[in-house]
């Protein structure tokens, strides 16, 4: 029944959007300046429509509807709610259907909030935006349907991996697809811009908000990635430079180039054909990370399901993507004059962008140098952090410096360098950074520039940030996301310098000594939950010397459907630090296998990027409000 | 002649493109420097030409019955069903690690027949197997 109705859903969206490009080719006949209400109308239907039918599919996994094959392979009668609707997009075919609703929503909202530009770019962007509908509705239908059914229904459904049962799993996907996927947008709004010649100032204006949406929301997405491994995975890291996750950091430096460079097109009308690059790679760059998480070309500690053909249709999709925005730009592109000085706001973002750029072909090499060996040479290599570790972080230090000075530069020209005020800044930071040396611990050469350069933005922004509340300014989003990720960077730094790790085995009753600390397993407790059983173990944590004694309970569960174990990292978090101890049992053997992490600061580097997304909103905010 | 202002733009987006080009070349210098290559067992007994003290990933299968455990290290051997490599780790292992079901070990060799791991790689999904070690064992078990 519900398989029915979401098919003829999905079919009528496929007529809708044939018919909404049909109409939009014959608006260029109608000499009217408005777009007129029969397309309003039929983008009305086809977000209803699409809507509904993502609901329905939801609707099925809460009935536990499991003649419908997604339901039945993801789901279980026994799941909790929240799972159960999360379980929605928590699979290919789900998360596949909500690709298709992203870009549907950013397509409507786009016609109605552009309405003060030109009614050709409107239409051609319409028009490319459902294009690229119909493929991923094609892919969706024809390759990938959620509403397949299997005959005769199973009584009882796989279940969803326990691993992904998890409320910031839960999260993470809606949050990075309204990122990646709502780039799509100015994809089909430049293509469109390079078709209509609708360029500078007011190109710039009817894209920068949905740069600024897709952006935060990226950051956002990225940081719920983040936080469910690490209490998830266990290793108690929070990045490992895993193909997956690098595939959602290139399209977040490709935007965070354009959200730079598209204020020096809105302020001072050029670098137009650089920010069509930049609109065009964001969305190619999501596509092919889909392309290479899905088809299962990279191996990657993630697990998706992997189908070949899947594959196959991505990377012809993304082919004649690449093709067609690569031919139109070479045929309209004009070298146009790029004439501003050296000395101003408008080089320091080029650098900016230099940077994004450079961070994002080292990851994109890092990414897809694995396929190459393997098909040149025959060798399986992997890249790892070393490489990533290497490559980018002595770069972060001279990136934070110019990060600090970018925004005191003046547009146009800048007259005059604070170099006393810089110097100060300076000075202040080396202070700082001696006093963490002096008091805690020492680091490594490269960790004290990291922990100066950070300081020295952090510092910077701060005074940025005092000098604009004294001029009752209230756009302060620049500077909280900068302060922001200063933050984030000097308490990484931290975290990494002054964390404690310790493996080892123990059995029930014994305790390890180390520095100093001591652990003491002291109990170990079987209970029955909703779903899973869980063993549960209990350990005393002493700290000498600073009269600490807590308690720990990491978990083994043992899951019933589908049969999987996973192991329950316990957590005690606090303002400065988190301990951290995960626990698993080793076949035939009464030792059990002990992690024990201090981690310092974790809460801060997840406050410092909520931060940085915050800035992004703010200016959205005050965009809004400025139009109205 | 060029113009002052051409010459300076000329100069301005050669440099740009000089910077790009040297920091490609080092990134694809430290990426040679840092890549793991993957070995099976096998491999690594017919590889004349081995650095040992090059950091690798080593695949195969947990030999049945030969997990042992102390207080400091897990040892264990992974076998290709054509050789064996002896393992010895200390830290966390995966939930999915467990006698008869496939690794995948990072760190370096001792020598040809001891392995020091420093990481275990974690896998998701009972069902799921690294593309590696599928076709090692497709070639060895038929």
């Amino acid at each position: 029944m519900l398989s029915n109705f979401g098919n003829t859903l999905l079919f009528l969206n496929l007529l809708l959007g044939v018919l909404i490009i049909y109409f939009s080719v014959g608006e260029f006949q109608n000499s009217k300046i408005t777009i007129s209400k029969k397309i309003y109308q039929l983008c009305l239907f086809q977000i209803t429509f699409v809507i509904i039918s993502f609901l329905t599919l939801i609707t099925a996994f809460i009935i536990s509807d499991f003649s419908i094959i997604t339901v039945y392979q993801n789901s279980h009668s026994l799941k909790p709610l929240l799972y159960k609707i999360s379980g929605t997009w928590g699979n290919h075919e789900g998360s596949l259907l909500l690709w298709v609703i992203i870009l549907t929503i950013f397509s409507f909202f786009f016609l109605i909030y552009s309405k003060n530009h030109q009614k050709n770019y409107r239409i051609i962007s319409l028009i490319i935006q459902n294009i690229l509908i119909l493929g991923f509705l094609f892919f969706l239908i024809f390759n990938s349907n959620p509403f397949s059914i299997i005959a005769p229904t199973p009584k009882e459904g796989l279940g969803l991996n326990p691993i992904l049962q998890d409320p910031a799993l839960a999260i993470h996907p809606p949050l990075l697809y309204i990122g990646f996927v709502g780039s799509s947008i100015y994809f089909s709004a430049a293509m469109s811009s390079l078709i209509t010649n609708y360029s500078g100032k007011l190109f710039a204006q009817s894209i920068k908000n949905w740069v600024l949406i897709s952006w935060s929301f990226q950051t956002l997405g990225i940081l719920a990635g983040s936080i469910w491994a690490y209490y998830e995975l266990g290793w108690g890291g929070f990045w490992f430079w895993d193909p997956v996750e690098n595939a959602s950091l290139l399209p977040w430096f490709a935007m965070s180039a354009l959200l730079h460079s598209i204020m020096v097109l809105e302020k001072r009308n050029q670098l137009y054909f650089w920010v069509i690059i930049l609109c065009l790679l964001t969305f190619i760059l999501s596509v092919t990370g889909t392309f290479l998480v899905r088809s299962g070309i990279l191996n990657s500690v993630h697990t998706f399901a992997n189908d070949p053909s899947r594959g196959l249709y991505i990377l012809i999709f993304l082919s004649l993507m690449i093709f067609a925005s690569v031919f139109l730009f070479f045929n309209k592109f004009k070298n146009s004059n790029y004439g501003f000085y050296s000395n101003s706001r408008e080089t320091f973002i080029l650098i900016n962008n230099w940077f994004m750029i450079f961070y994002l072909i080292t990851i994109l090499l890092g990414t897809i140098y694995p396929i190459f060996t393997e098909v040149l040479t025959d060798y399986k290599v992997s890249v790892g952090p070393p490489f990533y570790n290497t490559v980018i972080i002595p770069i972060v230090v001279l990136f934070l410096f110019f990060m600090s000075i970018g925004p005191r530069i003046k547009w146009i020209k800048n007259k005059s360098y604070n170099l006393n005020l810089l110097f100060k800044i300076l000075l202040a930071s080396i202070l700082i950074n001696f006093l963490i040396t002096y008091f805690f611990n020492s680091y490594s050469f490269l960790s004290n520039f990291i922990i100066i350069s950070a300081l020295f933005l952090i510092i910077s922004s701060l005074l940025d940030l005092n000098k604009s509340f004294k001029k009752k300014e209230i756009n302060s989003s620049r500077v909280t996301s900068h302060l922001a990720f200063g933050f984030l960077i000097l308490f990484i730094g931290l975290n990494h310098n002054f964390s404690l790790e310790e493996d080892f085995n123990l059995k029930l009753g014994e305790k390890k000594k180390f520095d100093n600390y001591s652990i003491e397993f002291t109990d170990l407790k079987l209970k029955d939950f909703e779903n899973y059983k869980a063993v549960i173990g209990k350990f005393q944590i002493n700290n000498l010397k600073k009269n600490l004694n807590q308690f720990l309970y990491p978990e083994i569960r043992i899951y019933d459907n589908p049969k999987t174990i996973t192991y329950e990292a316990s957590i005690r978090s606090s303002f400065l630090k988190d301990y951290y101890i995960t626990m698993s049992n080793v076949d035939r053997s009464d030792y059990y296998n002990i992690k024990f992490q201090k981690k310092p600061f974790m809460m801060w580097i997840w406050i410092s990027a909520i931060f940085i997304s915050l800035g992004g909103f703010l200016r959205l905010f005050h965009n809004a409000k400025k139009n109205y | 002649m060029l113009t002052k202002k051409v010459q300076k733009r000329v100069s301005f987006l050669s440099l740009l493109l000089i910077s790009l080009v040297i920091a490609v070349f080092f990134i694809l210098k430290s990426l040679t420097n840092n890549i793991l290559y993957f070995k099976s067992p096998t491999d690594i007994q017919l590889n004349q030409d081995i650095v040992l003290s090059k950091k690798m990933r080593v695949g195969g299968m947990v030999k049945k019955n030969s997990i042992n455990i102390n207080d400091k290290a897990i040892n264990f051997i992974i076998t290709d069903f054509k050789n064996e490599l002896f393992v010895s780790y200390s830290g966390t292992v995966p939930n999915l690690f467990s006698e008869g079901k496939g690794v995948v070990a990072e760190g370096i060799l001792k020598d040809k027949n001891f392995f020091i791991a420093d990481r275990i790689l974690a896998k998701h999904d009972e069902k799921y197997m690294p593309p590696e070690l599928k076709n090692i064992i497709k070639k060895n078990v038929k």
